[in-house]
């Protein structure tokens, strides 16, 4: 059983229906049991980093998140939710995450040619690095995915799984041993986002 | 590198599609979850899908409908019609769309798409903008098309994407249904103004049209088309194929 993360952003509809067509059970909660109950959990974000962590907070669920991914349990952050697990954020000031993965998140701006559009939206190729996370154990490089961001992981390449490029290479995803991220949407990545979720599945994870 | 997208749009009615007549060949020509898997699997990049029913009945069958499509297939997918309030957002979002296409809702309220933006974020609200030469300008169309605002179209735009519009589809009534091409002309004076997404509708005959659409103006990132998609006239893992072999960035 996967828990989705509900703390009040974004839209769970897709995601949940994503493991139900890998044949997987997956529970939309803010239920701490349930959420401890579970054998992996997936952490959804929309919208600003700000108001997003905060709502986290407010939720109660941070402590309930850092005692499981100590425990062992694997966790991915999908899009904003990935951006939540780093140190800080940029996004209009500066704001503190939940620190299970070293780096910042910055505006794509600093990085990208000026004459490209902001956000990057749309499907894009991943390019891995040496160290390729276990969740694309069932891609291949360059295969595509949808992305919709204005801000990216920066200063954590030691975490980086995967990269694309937009004028400059961009994080894709990252990886701090159980803890995983997808900066772009597996749920809306048709069958190359559906194969990432089977292989997030698939995960032992170490639980002690 | 980013990929041009490939966009089919499907017009739904009372639960069904409408032009089901020769509908891909398919048997079940009118079922939008059908269509919407067989776009899916073919390489549609995202799909559009506009709710033109006018009743209270149909917009429930419409939302039941979309749910089941949102589970179906897991690529972007945005709708429009009917979208007149922030309600309306919420009622198509949480059946799991991810975009929602705003056309007369913003000219009757100018504000929806700010507060839209605002509540869900710009990468949710997409403006769709039907737009007509009338006496030499690029007038804005309302109504599907048949009322002229008087409005000039390109400022509109611009406007719209000031206030929060994060994509816009620029639907040419003069190039709609002629299959002769986009109109690359107003396409080129919409690219000019706004520096988000710009979808290019009305005017695809062939897959010439959407080569000659990509290379004339880079800075458009999609063609949306319905006719020649649903008709097979053109299937869009040929049009991609050609699209590759000339350069064109696309998803394949």
């Amino acid at each position: 059983m996967v828990a989705i993360v509900d703390y009040g952003v974004g839209n769970l509809f897709s995601l949940c229906s994503s493991f139900g067509a890998i044949g997987h059970d997956a529970i939309i909660t803010g239920d701490p049991d349930l959420i401890r109950n579970a054998d992996r959990i997936l952490l959804p974000g929309v919208g600003a980093f700000s108001d997003a962590i905060a709502k986290l907070h407010e939720s109660g669920l941070v402590p309930v998140l850092m005692d499981e991914v100590s425990r062992g349990k694997p966790l991915l952050g999908i899009c904003l939710g990935m951006q939540l697990l780093f140190e800080k954020s940029y996004e209009y000031g500066e704001y503190e995450g939940l620190g299970l993965i070293p780096g910042e998140i910055r505006p794509i701006s600093d990085v990208i040619s000026t004459e490209l559009k902001i956000p990057h939206i749309g499907w894009n190729a991943l390019h891995f690095s040496s160290k390729r996370s276990e969740i694309f154990k069932y891609l291949n490089e360059a295969d595509y995915v949808y992305f919709v961001h204005s801000y990216y992981a920066a200063a954590c390449d030691d975490f980086v799984t995967a990269t694309t490029e937009y004028s400059a290479e961009l994080t894709a995803s990252v990886q701090n041993k159980n803890v995983y991220g997808c900066q772009f949407h597996p749920e809306k990545s048709g069958e190359v986002g559906l194969k990432i979720l089977r292989a997030f599945c698939e995960l032992e994870g170490t639980l002690c | 590198m980013i990929t041009k997208r490939i966009i089919p749009c499907l017009d739904v009615k009372d639960g069904r599609v409408v032009k089901g007549k020769n509908f891909l060949g398919l048997n079940d020509v009118s079922s939008p979850v059908e269509l919407a898997k067989f776009y899916n699997e073919c390489g549609a990049d995202e799909l559009v899908f506009y709710d033109i029913t006018a009743s209270a009945e149909g917009r429930a069958l419409f939302t039941d409908i979309l749910k089941e499509v949102a589970s179906t297939i897991f690529i972007p997918l945005t709708v429009g019609g009917g979208i007149n309030s922030l309600d309306d957002f919420d009622r198509v979002l949480k059946c799991g769309a991810d975009k929602v296409s705003v056309n007369s809702g913003a000219i009757r309220n100018p504000a929806l798409i700010g507060e839209a933006a605002k509540r869900y974020g710009d990468q949710c609200v997409v403006l769709s903008a039907d737009i007509k030469r009338v006496d030499g300008s690029f007038r804005l169309f309302a109504k599907g098309g048949r009322v002229d605002t008087g409005l000039d179209g390109i400022e509109w735009i611009r406007r719209c994407v000031e206030n929060g519009a994060g994509e816009v589809v620029v639907n040419s009534i003069d190039t709609d249904g002629v299959k002769n091409g986009f109109d690359l002309e107003m396409l080129e004076a919409v690219c000019k103004v706004v520096s988000v997404p710009v979808i290019a509708s009305g005017g695809a005959g062939c897959s010439k049209h959407f080569t000659e659409l990509f290379n004339a103006l880079p800075n458009v990132d999609a063609g949306l088309a319905a006719s020649i998609f649903h008709y097979r006239e053109l299937q869009i893992t040929d049009l991609k194929r050609e699209l590759k072999e000339n350069g064109i960035p696309v998803r394949i």
